[in-house]
């Protein structure tokens, strides 16, 4: 199960990675215990591989109803009448609901902020539709087949309303409004940061840089849509939900809310999820409807979203407008940095994060790695009529990095100066950590130089610069593009209150306990869908208590299981619910050395926990199986002293204020002249991510993270016409990439712990996805330099590269 | 009225008699009426390939064909993959590469890339760019791919060096 110890650091896992350990330069660690930092093939994997796992779909219940939700074709319109008795009518239908049968139910995502404008999300619309695919009912039938065959004959009068399809319409004076009273539809305006001197600041700067910078709306895609089963459960007066979710106690909230339930009278469970990337971290109007509709007839009802629905109605992300201004001194020094952001959020706010989720990330985290002394951004978010918008993975930070690594480029350029030797003068350096940026957010220890040096020493010795004149020779453009960043990772309440959403997440809570049989049981109020959980929590656990991972167990994914958690989302499990596991794995350790120690009668200071024996150190022969002491304690608590009887099991909670991970990424990138076809060559991420825990996750994150990322600069773009119409509803017209679009992605492991963190581990969920597009960008910016302006959007398609050489002006 | 049909057919080995609608998918009779449900539906509309399973020894997009069309096929799934609790070795090599993450495309890879396996006399030229192109017939949105061409890789070179599939 386990890599020999001289592969532990994660670089035996194939021929991208065949250089073995890395260069001493910049590297801080290496393996922290016995089984953090081993390359552990994933616990979770056997079921996976059997077919066993068990997903929402895959769950069933005698007389369960299927659900078929009937949306609206239109992107606006009127709605006066809702004819259900023909679909009642229909073989196997059971029911059908609209917005009246179920008491106009709502979710309302909230900030306490004056600049932010609340509204309300019906669970299913009444009057009014304001997207295309908006559900206005729900029928339920004996199979699916019936359900959506019956859906197809509810009978609704529209009165179709102009659209409101894009930013520049919304904002335009005489814009129809998406809400009523949403002057502008615009739902949140904030002038995060100002200056006052800005003025003079750029009247004498030496070099100001401008720029449009655009992001198109993609979709997160997860392989499994959203999905939902819901039951009452009599004997236990609860309304019991399975749900496709990456936040099992946000969701349990919004259903209480909407169907005004105590909390305890509502259990969500996530079983195994297809993947969430966002799309899951907020609540879909579709699972509390099923749960409504469930409650109402006491039947189970399953719901399971097809791809369709995944595509044109769930939630998209990353629309977004970048107007920036730079002022840069004669060296190439940022004097000040002025933004003003635009995210086209669709008609609703989504549960619990609000649609602010993407300005307010823009705004506060835009400077970066970069030492900016001057600060202006104002982050909107504007309401449209298409689908709503979730903090899909990265969560704006794909798109400043993308900014900000593209400023540099061109601030170089005028220059004439070395691109990267103008990130080393204006990146926050070795010596200065903790920096405090003038966006009042303090980074952290970090090694943002080192991992800039490292990578361009990596693409020189690489050899990446022959290639690139190799392809030249044959006839290609061919460029290399880099980036540079930091995310921030694992931010609790500290850092979260500072949005003032009025539910403010982050910290989380782990119990762990010790059975008779010395086996180990951890619940955790976050919830993997795909990173890894049980297998890194039981290597951080393990070394803590002595045992073998094997023996430790991660309970989660249940409401009942903790008092309140808040899931996986934001890169923050292994920094949180890993620490809260540390912590209280640290107190039941004290609670077996303790009962080790009385029975060895020794002092429970000199006793070790190591390799599944509670040992008195330096006496080789004092020794007991931990497991031994775990019976005593359950099974002869008599014979102990009151404080150490009746259990081994400790509760902690987890709540740092957040630890910056930082990356830097380089794509070579070749370009088909004849149809503008786009081409990864190589790609590399030197990373940091403080301690690493089992670097075969890691990698796996970064590569899955960088697939996505280069997705978002040449592929996938959500598309809908001027009326509102998606256009982008299959899998032949959204174009996740497939395995020929990706190339090895080559990966180098920097260590520098977290101060924050309790592990010393940093978060890394999203930093693949946050450096690809900028790296690319900037890869196909230098293939076509000399030929094109150079594009400031995402994706770049072919045909957009093809019209630049043609000279038509694409960019 | 439903148009229903009793059809044959064996699934992993084992024998199934069963009545089903004319316009049932195969990947909805294998998960619901048989319980198959390693089987997984990611698009239902041909593109993805989670659904992938082997109709007499092919790869198919059980999303794409009706369970009427199985009459009288054998038919392999994930679940037939293992020897009880003994993983095959493609399944070991998934995850030696960590091929997998959410694990709910993992059944069409595996499916896919048994079939290659089996059905190509000799494998041991495969070049990663062969493995890659196959790989490319379905979508994974977690690992990148980069852990599936491996362990494609890997388990083609040891299944020649243990003399043929």
């Amino acid at each position: 199960m386990t890599r020999p110890a001289g592969q532990a650091h994660g670089h035996g896992t194939g021929p991208a990675l065949a250089d073995g350990r890395r260069p001493g330069q910049g590297e801080r660690e290496e393996r922290r215990g016995r089984w953090v930092g081993a390359a552990m093939a994933r616990k979770e994997d056997p079921r996976m591989l059997r077919g066993t796992g068990r997903f929402v779909g895959d769950l069933a219940r005698t007389g369960m109803l299927h659900a078929a939700f009937v949306r609206s074709p239109f992107a606006a319109a009127g709605v006066s009448a809702i004819g259900t008795s023909a679909a009642l009518r229909a073989p196997g239908v059971a029911a059908a609901f609209t917005a009246a049968d179920l008491g106009r139910p709502y979710l309302l995502a909230t900030l306490e902020r004056d600049e932010f404008v609340p509204t309300q999300m019906p669970l299913l619309a009444g009057d009014q539709v304001r997207f295309a695919g908006e559900p206005v009912a729900l029928v339920l039938a004996d199979d699916a087949y019936q359900a959506e065959d019956a859906a197809e004959l509810v009978e609704v009068d529209w009165a179709q309303l102009p659209a409101v399809t894009g930013l520049a319409a919304a904002c335009d004076a005489a814009a129809r409004l998406v809400h009523p009273g949403l002057a502008g539809n615009c739902l949140v305006d904030l002038l995060m940061f100002d200056d006052e001197r800005l003025g003079e600041i750029f009247a004498g700067a030496p070099l100001v840089v401008d720029g449009e910078f655009t992001s198109a709306r993609v979709a997160a895609l997860p392989l499994e849509g959203r999905a939902c089963l819901a039951e009452w459960d009599d004997r236990d007066g609860q309304l019991v939900l399975h749900v496709s979710t990456q936040i099992p106690h946000q969701v349990r909230s919004a259903v209480a809310q909407a169907l005004q339930l105590p909390e305890r009278a509502v259990r969500v469970i996530a079983p195994d999820v297809g993947g969430g990337f966002g799309l899951k971290c907020v609540v879909g109007r579709e699972e509390v409807v099923v749960a409504a509709a469930a409650l109402r007839l006491r039947r189970p009802v399953r719901w399971i979203e097809d791809r369709q629905e995944n595509l044109a109605a769930s939630f998209h992300g990353h629309e977004q407008r970048y107007r920036v201004r730079a002022a840069f001194d004669s060296r190439g020094r940022f004097l000040a940095l002025d933004a003003d952001i635009e995210c086209d959020v669709g008609a609703y706010s989504a549960y619990p994060f609000t649609c602010a989720v993407e300005p307010l990330m823009a705004a506060s985290e835009l400077p970066g790695v970069y030492k900016v002394p001057a600060y202006r951004a104002r982050g909107r978010a504007i309401a449209t009529n298409k689908a709503p918008t979730a903090p899909y993975r990265g969560v704006s930070r794909p798109q400043l990095v993308l900014v900000m690594e593209r400023l540099m480029e061109k601030a170089a350029r005028a220059l004439r100066a070395d691109p990267l030797e103008l990130r080393r003068l204006n990146m926050i350096g070795p010596g200065e950590f903790p920096y405090t940026g003038v966006n009042g957010i303090t980074y952290d220890e970090g090694s943002y130089r080192e991992s800039l040096d490292l990578t361009e020493r990596r693409v020189a010795e690489g050899g990446w610069p022959a290639e690139r004149d190799g392809l030249r020779a044959a006839g290609l453009l061919a460029g290399i593009g880099y980036a540079c960043f930091s995310e921030r990772t694992g931010y609790g309440t500290p850092t979260m209150s500072q949005r003032r959403m009025r539910m403010t997440p982050g910290y989380d809570t782990a119990q762990v306990r010790m059975d008779p049989t010395g086996e180990v049981i951890i619940t955790t109020g976050t919830c993997g869908h795909g990173q890894g959980h049980e297998t890194t929590f039981a290597q951080i656990v393990a070394d803590r208590l002595g045992v073998h991972p094997d023996q430790v167990r991660l309970r989660q994914g249940d409401t009942d299981l903790v008092a309140y958690g808040w899931g996986t989302f934001a890169s923050r499990s292994m920094v949180i619910g890993g620490g809260a596991a540390a912590r209280a794995a640290d107190a039941v350790a004290d609670q077996l050395r303790q009962v080790a120690g009385c029975l060895l009668e020794a002092s429970a200071d000199d006793v070790e926990l190591r390799e599944g024996s509670a040992r008195i150190r330096g006496d080789s022969r004092a020794a007991l199986p931990i497991s031994e002491v775990a019976r005593v304690v359950y099974f002869q608590t008599h014979t102990l002293p009151e404080a150490l009887r009746y259990g081994l099991e400790a509760r902690a909670s987890f709540d740092p204020p957040g630890t910056f991970s930082n990356a830097c990424h380089a794509a070579l990138v070749a370009i088909d002249p004849g149809t503008g076809a786009i081409r990864l060559h190589r790609y590399l991420v030197v990373e940091d991510c403080g301690v690493v825990i089992n670097p075969l996750i890691v990698d796996g994150q970064v590569r899955g993270g960088v697939a996505q990322g280069v997705a978002a600069a040449l592929l996938e773009r959500i598309r809908y016409d001027g009326e509102g119409q998606p256009v982008s509803t299959t899998l032949m017209d959204y174009l996740p990439p497939t395995a020929a679009e990706m190339c090895p992605v080559d990966i180098v492991h920097l260590q520098t712990p977290s101060r924050f963190s309790g592990t010393g581990a940093k978060g890394m969920g999203e930093g693949g996805t946050i450096g690809a597009p900028a790296a690319v960008l900037n890869a196909v910016n230098d293939a076509l330099a000399g030929l094109t302006a150079g594009f400031d959007h995402i994706p770049v398609l072919p045909e957009d590269v093809s019209a630049a050489l043609a000279g038509e002006g694409a960019s | 009225m439903k148009d229903m049909h009793q059809i044959r057919l064996r699934v992993n080995g084992r024998e199934h008699e069963l009545t089903v609608e004319a316009r049932r998918t195969l990947a909805d009779m294998l998960r619901h009426d048989l319980g198959y449900t390693g089987t997984h539906l990611g698009c239902e509309h041909g593109i993805c390939g989670a659904c992938t399973v082997l109709v007499d020894g092919s790869p198919v997009r059980s999303c794409l064909l009706f369970g009427v069309q199985a009459d009288g096929t054998e038919v392999s799934t994930v679940e037939g993959l293992a020897a009880g609790d003994e993983l095959s070795d493609l399944q070991r090599a998934f995850s030696d590469h960590h091929a997998l993450q959410c694990g709910f495309c993992t059944p069409g890879f595996l499916m896919l890339a048994e079939a290659y396996l089996t059905e190509r006399a000799s494998v041991d030229d495969l070049t990663e760019a062969e493995a890659r192109e196959l790989v490319a017939s379905n979508l994974c949105r977690c690992t990148g791919y980069q852990g599936i061409v491996e362990a494609l890789l890997a388990t083609a070179r040891s299944r020649h060096r243990a003399g043929g599939p």
